[in-house]
């Protein structure tokens, strides 16, 4: 991995037993110009490695801890009760965080996404504003989905309307807590993926996977600085990866995901990165 | 004091797991049960106060959100209210089964500030509404709930006795076995009661070692010598001599095979002398040149056996196995892609024709998919290439083949101990599990082997593997060992003994670290307990290699060292508990001369009129079990992590179509790719081994090729899976198939380069031994250097040309067509390589130059499936005219040209631009432009006659595809 520079955004990758997507995801923001590093988790509880010197946290997909008791659940306790102050301060600094399936559920579940209780409470206090949780197929599940980007996230703005990825999760299905947090997501456009037909209307099963409340997909937080799905934009970097592409005219060496990881080193570039 | 923790879903909230459970029971015929509820169920055991049981369940073990619990302290029987339409069924693992939940919980509650808990226990809890009498009650538990291999039904009247391990600790003894003073007729009993699985000859070869000695063996030194020679790991078959008798032109003949492997499969492979082979046929896996930095290496194992016993715990160890040998090949590579190939009896078997003692084929295959999913997703490898097929002689034996490839530096191929080399431990702990794995899989399964072989199954814990993947790839990178080995079969005692070989080694088994007290010596030697590693590290290196393990929270223990001394030397604390000599132990073997006669079966070839409604002929071949769709296998496989898949198992416009071989670019930066892909057919095999082998060969080769690799840089595995080789006809179909192995190989260029056998896949039963279909499973890798250039299989654009490539011959024995008439036939395929080869280079040429938008080879269901999975693939159609396929066979009937299966076939799309082009590269080969690509969603053929013979929706052909195998 290369080293920490002034001129470039960094990114902490966070690992721990059972993350799998960290090598992907590390080849998406180099890709983008990002100096990227691998943390282990142990790295961070110790204190030999700090949030404070990066720009970017990303939590990369897998099984952390083998998903014992529920996705994400472990992790997400682990964060949310001893990083839960250095990551409030790292969003307070105006920094970005992404977390990608495993890591959309780590987010979530650790109270971080969409934040509610988060903003409003001490770590130790939080209390859970959704969950993700089994795909009514009962199922684990690899296929290739259509989701319509909307709301408002420095993640995905300028992203085309219809984007194609793929999911591979068996606990997807998000829902909120009550009517109350769905209608706040709402009204703050933190809803930022829905899943969709290929034409971008309302989906039927597979094309929703999960059976997510209202299709959601993605969501971000009342900042619009970290954003959390199930669908994978890192395996759709490159035109290579869509699953016809032996039957589709190339533009560009690049898939629909690159964007999502353009726009958070691009801002880490105009907003956090000086002279 | 033992806090129960009971957690359900919310009102509303939808309970996939309880509908899978429901419709189980169903499927067992008993239809009163209308729903069935789960209940997650934790036993904490330690002192803690109401206030932290609350805490523990509402942050770590309940999701606020969709779940809410009950906790409480368990004092004395629990009372469950039942009625005859409500019934609660509670399932737990047996002690000493590893259960990966209770270790997180641990941590997890420890992450919660709380402490005082000594141990977690898992359960679940089933609430069955309906009527169910007490004789169906057992069968749900039996058949759907439980496993009572690996668990129980919990009694809520003893909760807390099933819920405590039996610490017993145990006070050493020092066993010796009477050994000097056996007759025959004895040593034969304690090969027999000790499942040594050792035949008279080698007992007596032992005896006269310590006859020698002076002395009886310790019961570790015979269990260790048992492991070691054990079929599974010495592999005597394929190794040792064997008498062949066969016919040649009415004439009876015999030849005396020195090592079977030797003489057919190395000997292939030494003959073709391929550059790129870097490291063939000593080590875990093969290893082949990927680019300039790197190398690439791939092993196919099989987990059969288990598989049989515990389809989910079978396989899942199996894929952990397969993935630990890659892991143990040169100084580690890393895990790429996996392949699986699963050998079933068909789903739909009634329950009275199942022998006594095995599990229904259903159950069976979902059981092995789910293990194979669980360990292949958490592992983060993508599971990118497979086979399923089905037959009823797997009813007791299914095959379970699991595949990896890796990827290595070139500079850490080869590996070395050294002397003084401590030797270190990582990964798992050790635990009483799989005890007598690999003999236990060197011998027949009977109706009896579920309850004497308990202790053979296991279940695996991936996300330890993924830790030890983790830190043993940077240990590696900063050269911390010299030499690594996986734990497999016999456990530490393979392990060490392999690696040991030359030097010798000296043990203390009290180092071992252990999942729980009351292990005896023999035991944590010979444990197959998953997920360990052993190394051979150099004194300096000892704690730079211990820190890295550390800080992946991965265990790591010095267990003893490579002395030097050419001797197995075991301790326990002080005493010495095995003396053994490396040198007798690896070659002290006695030859033994197996008998093996191959005699044609005597077939005759079938008269069958054409149909006059080839239609419905077509549905019928679409929707055969070794034909349809196996999409819902498929998508339960991570296909796609890491980011490198190019080509995936399901392709075409809506994802769904049949790919051939998959390719994967490793290195997300370069273009270079690995192409792997199958061959498997054991229909031929029960016409002719020999002619099986030629067709998997060629099979596993022209996938690759149609998707646009290239025949130069194909290696390939064997895999036999036979029955039992100590009755003759057997292993002379064995032979007789090796040899077809040694033709292919070098008939066609491609070098094996490792490979496997799993044999005595027979199923006991009273008199009577079912016996497997011989299988020989070729799996290939071939190297394509710029994967930008690939195709597809599906059709892409109306109006192209549609040619059919190769000959095709009066070649349907074994096929699916006559298996819809129940018959074999007997005109078995039979390749012609040194044209095969021509068709190949042509047409990888044809890809590389980009003239070709999509191939298919011809397999299963022949010319007429090819065509229809392209056409439905593309969500386009076909006009066709079977008068332009080149024919060379003698019957000239509609049904032959369309269901024959001659190898070596393509059907390839071109545009019409790129006519002359294309025919220009294929010139003196055999080929016709037989039809083109149409708009309408039809597969519309005329028949030689000049006739239409076959007009069917492909929409109506790919539902009938689908249909069989969407559970």
């Amino acid at each position: 991995m290369s080293k920490m520079t002034s001129q470039q955004a960094n990114v902490l990758i966070l690992r721990s037993a059972g993350t799998n997507c960290d090598r992907e995801t590390a080849f998406a923001f180099q890709s983008c110009g990002a100096s990227v590093e691998l943390v282990h988790i142990n790295k961070l509880l110790s204190g030999e490695v700090s949030l404070r010197n990066y720009h970017i946290l990303a939590i990369p997909g897998g099984f952390t801890y083998g998903d014992d008791i529920a996705s994400g659940r472990i992790l997400a306790n682990e964060l949310r009760l001893h990083l839960g102050g250095a990551f409030k301060q790292f969003m307070a600094d105006g920094k970005l965080a992404i977390g990608i399936c495993n890591g959309f559920q780590i987010l979530v579940k650790a109270g971080f996404l969409p934040g509610f209780s988060f903003t409003q409470n001490t770590p130790k206090d939080v209390v859970q504003d959704a969950t993700l949780t089994y795909n009514d197929s009962g199922k684990f599940e690899d296929r290739w989905v259509h989701l319509k980007a909307e709301g408002s996230c420095v993640w995905t703005e300028g992203l085309k309307n219809l984007v194609y990825f793929p999911v591979a999760h068996a606990e997807g299905k998000f829902i909120p807590k009550d009517d109350e947090t769905l209608r706040k997501l709402k009204e703050n456009k933190q809803i930022i993926f829905r899943y969709c037909s290929s034409d971008g209307r309302e989906p039927v099963y597979p094309e929703c996977p999960n059976g997510s409340t209202d299709y959601i997909a993605g969501i971000t937080d009342t900042t619009g600085r970290i954003l959390g799905l199930m669908p994978h934009p890192e395996r759709h970097f490159l035109f290579t990866q869509h699953p016809f592409w032996t039957r589709l005219e190339k533009n560009s060496d690049l898939g629909d995901g690159a964007k999502i990881f353009q726009n958070g080193v691009e801002y880490v570039k105009k907003h956090l990165l000086r002279g | 004091m033992i806090w129960r923790i009971e957690i359900y879903n919310k009102p509303g909230i939808s309970d996939p797991d309880g509908e899978g459970v429901r419709k189980s029971i169903l499927d067992l015929g008993i239809q009163t049960i209308t729903k069935v509820e789960l209940v997650q169920v934790y036993h904490l055991e330690g002192e803690i106060n109401q206030a932290d049981a609350e805490k523990i369940s509402r942050e770590l073990l309940v999701d606020s959100v969709t779940q809410q619990y009950s906790c409480r302290i368990i004092e004395g029987p629990l009372k469950i209210s039942e009625t005859e339409n409500f019934h609660v069924i509670e399932i737990a693992h047996n002690p000493g089964v590893m259960d990966p939940v209770e270790h997180s919980a641990i941590k997890g509650i420890k992450d919660l500030g709380i402490s005082g808990i000594r141990s977690v226990r898992a359960a679940r809890q089933y609430r069955l509404n309906g009527a169910l009498s007490s004789l169906e009650r057992g069968i749900v538990v039996d058949k759907v709930l439980s496993n009572k291999l690996i668990q129980h039904v919990v009694d809520y009247n003893a909760l807390e006795k099933t819920l405590s391990l039996p610490a017993h600790e145990l006070s050493f003894k020092l066993a010796h076995v009477d050994l000097l003073d056996c007759s025959d007729k004895e040593l034969l009993k304690l090969s027999r009661d000790g499942q040594l699985f050792l035949n008279l000859k080698e007992m007596q070869t032992i005896q006269k070692y310590f006859k020698k000695l002076g002395r009886n063996p310790t019961d570790c030194e015979l269990e260790t010598i048992a492991q070691t020679w054990s079929e599974h790991c010495y592999h005597k078959t394929f190794r040792g001599d064997i008498r062949y008798q066969y016919t040649d032109k009415g004439k009876k003949k015999t030849k005396l095979i020195h090592s079977l492997l030797k003489s057919t499969i190395v000997k292939a492979t030494k003959k073709l002398n391929k550059p790129w082979c870097v490291s063939v046929f000593h080590d875990n896996a093969g290893v082949i040149k990927f680019d300039e930095k790197d190398n690439v290496c791939f092993k196919v194992e099989t987990h059969n056996h288990p598989s049989a016993l515990e389809p989910f715990g079978g396989a899942n160890t199996g894929i952990g196995g397969v993935i630990r040998d890659i892991l143990g090949t040169g100084l580690g590579a890393k895990p790429i892609c996996n392949t699986d190939v699963f050998c079933f009896a068909p789903p739909d078997m009634a329950f009275e024709d199942l022998p006594e003692g095995a599990l229904h084929p259903k159950r069976v295959m979902k059981g092995v998919v789910s293990g194979v999913r669980d360990y292949g997703n958490k592992m983060g490898i993508p599971t990118v290439n497979g086979a399923i097929l089905f037959d009823k002689k797997f009813v007791g034996n299914p095959l379970v083949y699991c595949g990896t490839v890796g990827i290595m530096p070139k500079d850490k191929v080869y590996k070395k101990t050294y002397k003084g080399d401590y030797v270190v431990v990582v990964g798992g702990k050790t635990g009483r599990d799989g005890i007598h794995g690999a003999t236990f899989s060197s011998g027949e399964l009977t109706t009896e082997s579920e309850t004497v072989s308990s202790g053979a199954v296991q279940i695996g814990d991936p996300i330890q593997e993924k830790k030890v993947l983790d830190a043993l790839l940077k240990a590696r990178d900063l050269d911390l060992y010299t030499a690594i080995t996986d734990c497999g079969a016999g456990g530490l005692s393979s392990a060490v003994g392999e690696m040991g070989k030359e030097l010798g080694a000296r043990i203390d088994l009290d180092k071992v670290p252990l999942k729980y007290a009351g292990l005896n010596y023999d035991e944590i030697w010979i444990s197959e307990s998953q997920e360990r590693m052993v190394l051979s590290v150099e004194s300096k290196d000892l704690k730079e290699l211990l820190s890295v393990f550390t800080n992946e929270n991965v265990e790591a223990t010095v267990i003893g060292e490579f002395t030097g001394s050419g001797r197995l030397e075991l301790f326990y604390h002080v005493s010495k508990v095995c003396d053994l000599d490396m040198a007798f132990l690896h070659d002290g073997t006695p030859k033994i001369v197996k008998e093996a006669r191959w005699a044609e079966p005597k077939l005759k070839d079938t008269k069958i009129p054409c149909p006059s409604d080839l239609n419905q002929k077509l549905l019928e071949v679409f929707s055969h079990y070794n034909v349809c769709s196996k999409e819902w296998v498929i998508r339960q496989y991570d296909h796609e992590v890491q980011g490198a898949s190019v080509i995936k198992p399901l392709v075409g416009i809506t994802c769904d179509g049949p790919s051939d071989a998959s390719v994967i670019a490793p290195k997300l930066d370069s273009k270079k790719g690995i192409a792997i892909s199958n061959g498997i057919n054991v229909q031929y095999g029960k016409i002719d081994p020999y002619w099986m082998a030629m067709s998997c060969v060629d099979e596993a080769i022209r996938q690759i090729i149609s998707v646009g690799g290239t025949l130069d840089k194909i290696a390939i595995l064997d895999n036999f899976c036979w029955g039992n080789p100590d009755k003759p006809d057997r292993l002379g179909g064995l032979v007789r198939c090796a040899l077809g192995c040694y033709d292919a190989a070098v008939k066609y260029g491609v070098p094996f380069i490792s490979g496997k056998d799993s044999l005595y896949n027979e199923y006991a039963q009273g008199n009577q031994s079912i016996a497997i279909p011989g299988a020989i499973l070729i799996s290939a890798m071939g190297i394509v250097p710029d994967v930008t250039k690939m195709v597809t299989m599906d059709f892409k654009c109306p109006g192209n040309l549609i040619y059919a490539v190769g000959k095709t011959d009066d070649e349907w024995g074994g096929s699916i067509y006559l298996d819809t008439y129940g018959l074999l036939g007997s005109a078995v395929p039979k390749p012609d390589p040194k044209q095969a080869v021509k068709i190949f280079e042509a047409l990888s040429k044809a890809t590389h130059s980009g003239v070709i938008r999509s191939m298919h080879d011809c397999s299963e269901g022949g010319l007429a499936v090819a065509l229809a999975e392209m056409a439905f693939s593309g969500n386009v159609g076909a006009e066709i005219s079977l008068k332009n396929v080149r024919f060379t066979g003698k019957q000239k009937r509609n049904d032959m040209v369309l269901f024959a299966e001659s190898n070596s076939r393509f059907v390839v799309e071109v545009e019409p631009k790129n006519q002359k082009r294309f025919e220009k590269l294929l010139s003196g080969l055999p080929w016709g432009l037989i039809g083109q690509v149409s708009q309408e969603k039809e597969l519309s053929v005329i028949g030689l006659n000049g006739e239409s013979c076959l007009q069917v929706s492909t929409m109506d052909l790919k539902q009938a595809w689908q249909k069989p195998l969407k559970f």
